[in-house]
C-alpha cells in the first residue's frame, strides 16, 4: 500500500466483462445502485413510504447504527474488529438513568444531567481502552479481545441495573432522543457532526495518517516509527465512545433503558454497514461517509422487511444473507 | 480423569506443558469442594453436574478442532437452539429419530458455513457471526418464537435420567464417545494431522499436497453436529426446544479450548485439556451454587456473564504472557 486511500474514493479496480458488461462498474457503484434500487422498491410498493413520519422514523433508527459504523469502520481500518459495541452501549445505556435518578441526580438536577453524559461516556472509552490494550500489548486477535466484553459488556449492565427496565421522565435527557432541530430530529443532527469530525479526524490529521498506514501493513509502518500501539489503542477507545453515545440515544429514544436489549446485535449492524460502506477487512481503508452509505442501506432493508409484513425472524436471516454477500461482493472485488 | 487409561500421561505431560495448569487447577478446585462442601461428593451432585456440562464439553470439542486450524466458530450457541427445536419437534418419533436429526440439522448448518469460509472465501468470524443471526432466525420462524415442548411419552425425555447398565447416564456415555472419537481422530489419522498443520501454516499444508479444504470443511461441519448433539441434550434435559437459548455459549466454548492450552492461531492443541478446559470453567460455576447455598456470598444470574468474561481474560492474559516468553525463546515452541 504505497498512499493510504484516505476516504470514500474506491480505489480503480478493472474487472473481466461479463457479457459485455463491465462488473467492476457494477462493484464499484454497487452500494449506490444497492440504494437506489431499495428506494425505487419502497416509492413503488410500500404504503405510505413518501411520508414525512417514514423519513423520521428512519432517521432516528439509522443514527444509532451509523454512529457505530463510523467507530466500526476506524477500528476495521486498522485491521481489526469490535463485536463489543452492542455490550457497550448497553452498559452505557444502563448507567445514565442510575446517574440522574440517583439521590445526587434529583438534589443536583444540572449536575446529575451533565454526570448522566459524561460517566456514561467514560465507561464506554474505558471499555475501548481494555480491547485496545488487549489488542495492543498482550496482542490477542481483535475478535477474541472484544468477545470478553461482548458478553461480559452486557452482563456488567445487567448486573447494575439487576435486570430491571429502568423507566425515567426527564425532558432535557429525552432531547437526545426526541428533540428537533430545523425540523429534522436531533440526533439526526448529532450523527452527522460526528461523522464529519471522524472524516476531518482520518482525512487531515497525523492520527489519520496513522491509522490508514497500520491497516495498510502494521509492520512497516511500525518499522517507519508509526506509534502504532496508541494509535491502535486510540481507534478502540474512539469506537467505543461512539458507541457509548449510540446507547445514550437508544435510551432517550424510549425513555427506558432496558439491558438485555440495548445494543443486541449492533455489532452485526455495524460491520454490516462497515462493510457495505466499503470498509475492506484486512484493514487500510477509512470510508466514513461509506458507512453512513452503509447504515442508510441496512436501515431501509430493515424497514422494507418490516413495512411489507415480513417478520423479525425472517428478517434476521435475510440480514445474514446480505452480510454474507456484501462480504463475498468485496473480497472478491479485490482479487 | 477421563481417558486416563488409553493415552500415555507422561508423554502427554512432556507435549503439553502448557496445558498443565489446567489438570492443575481442576484437581485443585475439586479437592478444594470435597474439603469445603459436604454435598460435593455426592453422586447427584457430579451426575448432574457432568449432565449440565455434557452441553459445554460438546461445543468446546467442536471449537477446539476449528481453533486449531486457525478459524472460529461464533454460531454454536444459536446452531444448539435451533437443533434443540428440531430434536423437539421429532421428539414422537423417540429417540432413534430426534437424535440424529437434530445432530444432522447442527451438521448442515455448519456445512453452510464450511461453504461460506471455503467456497465463498468469508473470513470464519463474519460467516459464522452471520450464521449466529441466521441460526437464531431459524429456531425462531420454526418454533413460532415460543419454546417447543417435548413429546414426554417417548423415549426422547429419558436421555438424561435412564442409565446404560445402571451406572452411567447415557448423556455421560455419549459425551465420552464424543471425546473419544475426536481424540482419536487428532492423534491418529491423516485428517487430524492435517487439521494441525493447517493451523501452523495454511499456505505449507496447501503446497505439500494436503487436503486443507476438505480438512477444514470437516472441522466446521463436526463443530456443527457436536452443536447439534448439545441441542439434543438441552432438549432432553430441559423437556422443550430452546430457540432463545445459546447466549454466550460460544464464548464459553472458546474459554475451555483456551484454557486448556490451545493457541487461538492454531496449529496446537489437545482434546482432553479441552474438555478438562470445560470442567474447570463449569466446576466455578458450581462451586459459585455452594457458596450462594452456604450464604457466603449472594450472586445474582447475571454475574455468569461477568465471571465468564473475567475467566476468558484471565486465561488470554496468562496465555499470552507465556507465548511472549517463548516468542524470545526461539529454541522452545
Amino acid at each position: 500500500m504505497t498512499t493510504p486511500v484516505a476516504a470514500d474514493e474506491p480505489a480503480h479496480k478493472t474487472a473481466r466483462p461479463v457479457f459485455g458488461f463491465d462488473t467492476g462498474l457494477l462493484k464499484r457503484n454497487g452500494t449506490l445502485i444497492a440504494l437506489a434500487l431499495l428506494l425505487a422498491f419502497n416509492i413503488l410498493f410500500t404504503p405510505n413510504f413518501l411520508q414525512l413520519q417514514t423519513l423520521f422514523v428512519n432517521i432516528s433508527q439509522v443514527t444509532t447504527i451509523a454512529i457505530v459504523a463510523v467507530g466500526m469502520t476506524l477500528v476495521i481500518a486498522t485491521g481489526g474488529i469490535d463485536l463489543s459495541v452492542g455490550a457497550v452501549m448497553a452498559l452505557a445505556g444502563a448507567l445514565a438513568p442510575l446517574i440522574f435518578t440517583s439521590s445526587f441526580g434529583v438534589e443536583y438536577p444540572v449536575l446529575g444531567l451533565i454526570a448522566a453524559f459524561i460517566l456514561p461516556l467514560l465507561a464506554a472509552m474505558l471499555c475501548g481502552l481494555f480491547n485496545g490494550a488487549m489488542v495492543s500489548y498482550l496482542r490477542v486477535q481483535p475478535i477474541i479481545a472484544t468477545l470478553i466484553l461482548f458478553i461480559s459488556g452486557r452482563g456488567i449492565a445487567q448486573v447494575l441495573t439487576n435486570g430491571n427496565l429502568q423507566t425515567f421522565s426527564n425532558p432535557y435527557f429525552s432531547y437526545l432522543g426526541t428533540g428537533k432541530i430545523l425540523g429534522l430530529p436531533f440526533q439526526g443532527w448529532l450523527g452527522l457532526a460526528l461523522a464529519i469530525g471522524v472524516f476531518w479526524l482520518v482525512s487531515r490529521t497525523i492520527f489519520g495518517r496513522y491509522l490508514l498506514a497500520i491497516g495498510g501493513n502494521e509492520r512497516a509502518a511500525m518499522l517507519a516509527g508509526t506509534p502504532v500501539r496508541l494509535v491502535k489503542i486510540g481507534a478502540y477507545v474512539l469506537c467505543a465512545t461512539l458507541a457509548g453515545i449510540a446507547g445514550l440515544i437508544v435510551v432517550a429514544i424510549n425513555s427506558a433503558s432496558d439491558a438485555a436489549r440495548n445494543g443486541n446485535l449492533m455489532e452485526l449492524d455495524a460491520i454490516a454497514a462497515a462493510v457495505v460502506g466499503g470498509a475492506v477487512l484486512q484493514g487500510g481503508r477509512a470510508p466514513i461517509f461509506g458507512a453512513i452509505l452503509g447504515a442508510i442501506i441496512i436501515q431501509l432493508v430493515k424497514y422494507t422487511l418490516l413495512a411489507n409484513g415480513v417478520e423479525d425472524e425472517v428478517a434476521l436471516i435475510a440480514k445474514a444473507a446480505i452480510i454474507v454477500i456484501a462480504v463475498y461482493l468485496q473480497t472478491s472485488a479485490r482479487d | 480423569m477421563l481417558n486416563e487409561s488409553t493415552f500415555d500421561l507422561r508423554r502427554y505431560i512432556q507435549g503439553n506443558t502448557h496445558s498443565l495448569g489446567v489438570w492443575v487447577a481442576l484437581f485443585a478446585l475439586i479437592a478444594f469442594g470435597l474439603l469445603r462442601y459436604e454435598n460435593f461428593g455426592t453422586v447427584y451432585n457430579i451426575e448432574s453436574f457432568l449432565n449440565y456440562n455434557s452441553m459445554f464439553i460438546l461445543i468446546s470439542i467442536g471449537m477446539c478442532l476449528v481453533i486449531m486450524t486457525g478459524g472460529i466458530d461464533l454460531s454454536v450457541g444459536y446452531v444448539a437452539a435451533f437443533s434443540s427445536v428440531v430434536a423437539a419437534y421429532l421428539s414422537p418419533y423417540g429417540i432413534e429419530v430426534a437424535l440424529p436429526g437434530g445432530v444432522l440439522a447442527g451438521a448442515a448448518l455448519g456445512s453452510i458455513n464450511a461453504f461460506t469460509i471455503i467456497v465463498m472465501r468469508i473470513p470464519p468470524f463474519i460467516a459464522t457471526l452471520a450464521m449466529m443471526l441466521g441460526a437464531k432466525g431459524g429456531a425462531l420462524v420454526l418454533s413460532g418464537a415460543q419454546t417447543v415442548s417435548i413429546d414426554w411419552g417417548s423415549n426422547f425425555s429419558q436421555l438424561g435420567m435412564t442409565k446404560a447398565l445402571d451406572v452411567v447416564p447415557w448423556t455421560i456415555l455419549i459425551v465420552l464417545g464424543v471425546i473419544v472419537l475426536a481424540w482419536i481422530l487428532l492423534e491418529h489419522t491423516n485428517l487430524g494431522r492435517t487439521i494441525l498443520a493447517i493451523g501452523g501454516s495454511e499456505d505449507a499444508s496447501m503446497l505439500m499436497g494436503l487436503n486443507v479444504k476438505a480438512a477444514k470443511a470437516f472441522v466446521y461441519i463436526f463443530s456443527g453436529a457436536c452443536a447439534g448433539l448439545a441441542g439434543v441434550f438441552l432438549a432432553s434435559g430441559f423437556g422443550a426446544g430452546q430457540p432463545l437459548e445459546g447466549v454466550g455459549w460460544e464464548l464459553s466454548a472458546i474459554a475451555s479450548v483456551v484454557v486448556g492450552g490451545t493457541l487461538l492461531s492454531g496449529g496446537l492443541g489437545s482434546i482432553p485439556a479441552t474438555v478438562a478446559g470445560a470442567l474447570l470453567l463449569g466446576l466455578i460455576f458450581n462451586i459459585l451454587n455452594f457458596e450462594n447455598g452456604k450464604g457466603t456470598i449472594s450472586l445474582s444470574a447475571y454475574w455468569q456473564l461477568v465471571i465468564r468474561g473475567a475467566f476468558l481474560f484471565l486465561v488470554i492474559f496468562l496465555q499470552s504472557r507465556i507465548l511472549n516468553r517463548s516468542a524470545s525463546k526461539p529454541a522452545s515452541a
